[in-house]
């Protein structure tokens, strides 16, 4: 992909390969070394494809041993690591370094305890999401945060991106819903954060790796909660002659005290490339439609779909469907779930970005996006989770027209930094990785990326965790920003004393 | 001895640098209404937030709160409830239990020590619900971290890492908070006369159904009397807490009461009489004795906390109750802290921590306070607090004796 910079591969590590290569065979042993370039290839990318990279060599451990020996080996060999679950990344965190051990955790695919008094599952990071719930769904219960990739993502990858998806809104992402964790720093060290209790004492070393991109430490064994399924789940599906009006409406369900297991939206072009891939029943009518999840007890949910029902007609609904059985509520969502492939079908190519917006702003954004869109000549389709303000703006191009792509970059860049203008951030729940490195000044001012890039410093003083991703320049440790104050200098009289 | 009271931002910058320039550590205070836990100081200057404060930002369409970090939360609290909201994770008032008075603490505060009630279960921590900080770093430099939407994931979640760092790796200046609707209503079912081990299977198994159970605690015979004016006296008392819209509330509370109609007899409190009771066991009224005597707060596995408990009353004269399904302990020491004993059982039964929230200011200088960490796990957060603090300015030894 156009202008992308990665670290300068080096020399004295490419130069090591084979050494590196017996090495961690003496670590891992039998196909747990991978060093052919054939065999590496499955690893070059991961889901934001537009970037590719074959890895020095990949490395598959199976054991906690053997992530912290080849970690502790990399350490002292200034090895650079890139870990890597199922890589379905979007914004390219699991992008191999040619210079980079590609550390892939997918043999680390068991579930280690399930613990129903107790309300915990203890898990490999390797597990997928989905293979959470699975498990325990014969006892009625589940696992909350549902990204759309759960048959294929992995629990240590949702833990690095903090990931989220539809349930969100109500049951919170990734980092509400993990509760222990053991990684492994790149010193090999095993520290284990949390667990089956509630807290730790300390600093919130939880908080801090939850989201952090695999930057920080290797996750190697993760503790969540299970929640037990609610007892019914339904859904209306609503039709609005304008954005404003679905957006006043998703605001005055929460203003009444209301908060929907999920709530999305999704506009006009999206609706119509939607309905003619699934056929899902969606009026073609509107400008906006959206699908309102109510869960919980049976006599709750019939009270607030009625309350919801009432709100949206306040707003002016022109269509307002209530699902009456399990397979019209699939089928409402049956078309949002399709959305992407949906516009796939409409054009050659999409880049779907990621920006959250405080909800308020939709209207705004909704229109910036269209100036936009005339302005690159470029057609966008937007799907939106809107109970939390997290767009998923898709913007279509194809890819063998000279420049398209390149345009379909920079008209994405604007949206996001549209979205950080008015009051909204750069990225909701696919991360920065590669993709939004070089956006994040638009948010942050060196002050505050220096003291992010010095939290990484705490946990890994070589930069050699992945190293490239999230931070748009690399400072040494050692170099950042020093301050000096000398005696005296500042002087502050205005500030009262006693 | 000096005190900055700074007014704006830059003179909390300032007023950094100056300890920096002096090389004079320096207490942060909100209210310092949390002075009696942790770890005495002994820091010369003080830097007090209580006049750096003042809401922001305040959207409750949006479910977002911004505020400078000296503003009381009983202050937003109240503007919360004019609104129909609430900070969903109830932060507790340790006020009574530290010999102070209700109500007082500020919203860094509250972040700092990372403040939770009884519906920690259901609905998480302070933790949980930071979006966003603006924090002076023991640099002097002011940084921010995070925003004001739900779902944001643009770089490392700073505003987390504030969370219980007790004001030692930087000053939060201003915060944003999420907040939610507060319930419609509220009724406690509550089962009598329940020993500890059946008490804490009666709640996993409430806690397990599809009853949607917001807060269960279980209050032993002796502590049952001391809460809602003695109105529980006469048996132990496990506690089972609903809410939400009241059809809803009423069909669970039938579900539930069948589901644990052999666990006991069970009894229901309503509306302010329930939010009455969560709110005293949320500040541990029944240990509100006056004393210096040691108060634990201890988190464990709910299934393992009551052995515990039994175990060090075969040693020590102990009081305790339950909240968090079993998993929070807490315990009134009639003598000595016995930090070493209540620790090693802790360890025995399944790990958790200990955190020593009242006793005199010589034993809390004398024990570890806060659970001591393995050496890794302390040689990582010191690590972080140098990255934040390297010249240790920043209430230095607050939680750890030379960090
Ligand atoms: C079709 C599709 C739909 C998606 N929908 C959603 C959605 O709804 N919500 C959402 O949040 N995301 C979504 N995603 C993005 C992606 O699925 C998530 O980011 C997911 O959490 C990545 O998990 P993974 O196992 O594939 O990680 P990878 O892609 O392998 O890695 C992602 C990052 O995690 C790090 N990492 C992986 N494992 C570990 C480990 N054990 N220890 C330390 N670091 C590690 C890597 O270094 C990398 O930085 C979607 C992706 C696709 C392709």
């Amino acid at each position: 992909m156009s202008g992308l910079l990665m670290p300068k591969a080096d020399d004295s590590t490419m130069s090591r390969r084979s050494d590196i290569v017996t090495a961690l065979r003496a670590i891992v042993p039998g196909e747990g070394v991978v060093d052919a370039t054939n065999a590496m290839r499955v690893f070059e990318s991961d889901a934001l494809t537009a970037y590719r990279q074959l890895p020095l060599v990949v490395v598959l451990p199976q054991t906690v041993a053997q992530v912290s020996r080849v970690l502790k080996y990399c350490h002292e060999n200034n090895v650079k690591v890139v870990p890597r679950g199922s890589g379905t990344s979007l914004s390219g965190g699991a992008l191999p370094l040619e210079d980079a051990v590609l550390l892939v955790m997918s043999r680390f695919n068991q579930i280690l305890e399930i613990d129903y008094p107790n309300r915990v599952a203890v898990v490999q990071p390797g597990v997928t999401n989905l293979g959470i719930t699975n498990a325990v769904e014969h006892e009625g219960f589940y696992y909350a945060p549902d990204p759309s990739s759960q048959i294929a993502c992995s629990i240590g990858g949702n833990v690095a991106e903090n990931s989220g998806g539809v349930h969100c809104l109500k049951y919170g992402l990734t980092a509400n819903n993990v509760l222990g964790l053991e990684m492994v720093l790149i010193t090999g060290e095993v520290v284990r954060l949390g667990g089956k209790h509630l807290d730790s004492e300390g600093y919130d070393l939880l908080g801090l790796m939850t989201g952090s991109e695999g930057l920080l430490g290797v996750v190697t064994e993760v503790t969540v909660r299970i929640l037990q399924k609610p007892a019914t789940a339904r859904a209306l599906m609503v039709g609005f002659p304008t954005s404003e009006q679905a957006g006043k409406c998703v605001a005055d369900i929460i203003a009444g005290g209301i908060i929907p297991g999920g709530m999305e939206m999704m506009d006009r072009p999206a609706i119509h490339a939607a309905e003619d891939f699934v056929h899902a029943g969606y009026p073609l009518d509107v400008e906006a439609l959206l699908i309102i999840e109510l869960d919980g007890p049976v006599v709750e949910v019939d009270h607030l779909i009625s309350m919801v029902e009432a709100i949206a007609y306040k707003n002016g609904a022109s269509t307002c469907v209530i699902s009456q059985s399990e397979e019209e509520r699939m089928a409402f969502w049956a078309g949002r779930k399709a959305a992407f492939p949906a516009v796939g079908r409409i054009s050659p190519d999409y880049l779907c970005m990621d920006g959250t917006i405080p909800r308020k702003e939709l209207p705004k954004v909704l229109a910036g996006m269209r100036e936009l869109s005339e302005k690159y000549g470029l057609r966008v389709a937007n799907v939106f989770h809107a109970g939390d303000g997290n767009l998923h703006p898709l913007i279509l191009y194809d890819a063998n027209i000279p420049e398209e792509l390149h345009k379909a970059e920079d008209f994405g860049a604007d949206i996001l930094r549209l979205c950080v203008k008015v009051g909204g951030v750069l990225t909701g729940e696919h991360g920065v990785g590669v993709e939004k490195r070089e956006l994040m000044p638009e948010m942050f001012n060196e002050i505050d990326l220096n003291q992010q890039i010095r939290v990484k410093c705490a946990f890994d003083d070589k930069h050699l965790l992945n190293p490239g991703k999230v931070f748009p320049q690399l400072h040494r440790c050692a170099e950042l920003g020093r301050m000096h104050v000398h005696r005296g200098q500042v002087p502050f009289p205005e500030i009262p004393r006693f | 001895m000096t005190t900055f009271t700074p007014k704006t931002e830059d003179e909390i910058v300032e007023a950094v640098q100056w300890a920096l320039s002096e090389n004079a550590p320096v207490e942060v205070v909100g209210h310092g209404s949390k002075r009696n836990l942790g770890r005495p100081l002994q820091t010369e200057h003080t830097i007090a937030m209580s006049e750096y404060s003042g809401v922001t930002l305040y959207d409750p369409d949006e479910l977002v709160l911004s505020a400078k970090a000296g503003t009381s939360v009983a202050e937003l609290e109240t503007l919360l409830a004019e609104n129909g909201q609430a900070f969903q994770f109830e932060p507790m008032d340790y006020g009574p239990l530290l010999g102070q008075a209700a109500g007082q603490g500020t919203f860094g505060g509250l972040l700092a020590t990372n403040l939770c009630g009884p519906r920690r279960l259901k609905s998480g921590s302070a933790r949980d619900h930071v979006l966003g900080v603006r924090v002076v770093s023991g640099r002097g430099e002011l940084f921010k971290s995070g925003g004001r939407v739900v779902k944001n994931v643009t770089g490392y979640d700073l505003s987390k890492g504030m969370a219980n760092s007790w004001g030692t790796l930087g000053i939060a200046t201003e915060i944003t908070f999420k907040v939610l609707p507060a319930p419609e209503t509220e009724t406690t079912l509550i089962v009598r006369g329940l020993a500890d081990d059946e008490a804490a299977r009666a709640m996993a198994i409430a806690m397990g159904s599809s009853g949607e159970v917001a807060s269960a605690a279980h209050l032993p015979v002796n502590v049952s009397g001391r809460v809602i004016d003695g109105v529980l006296k006469g048996g132990a008392s496990t506690l089972l807490r609903l809410e939400g819209f009241a059809p809803s509330v009423n069909d669970r509370a039938t579900m539930l009461k069948g589901l644990l109609a052999s666990a006991g007899t069970i009894v229901d409190l309503s509306g302010d009489t329930s939010r009455k009771l969560w709110q005293e066991i949320r500040d541990v009224i029944p240990f509100v004795d006056g004393t210096e005597q040691p108060v634990w707060r201890v988190s464990m596995v709910p299934m393992e906390a009551y052995k515990l408990v039994a175990s060090l009353r075969m040693g020590a004269a102990v009081d305790a109750f339950y909240d968090w399904q079993g998993g929070l302990v807490w315990l009134r020491m009639e003598g000595e802290p016995e930090a070493e004993a209540v620790r090693a059982l802790i360890r025995k039964y399944g790990g958790g921590h200990a955190t020593l929230v009242r006793a005199s200011t010589s034993v809390r200088a004398a024990l570890p306070v806060f659970e001591p960490q393995p050496a890794p796990l302390a040689a990582l957060s010191k690590r972080l607090k140098q990255q934040f603090d390297p010249s240790g300015i920043l209430n230095p030894g607050r939680m750890v004796a030379g960090v």
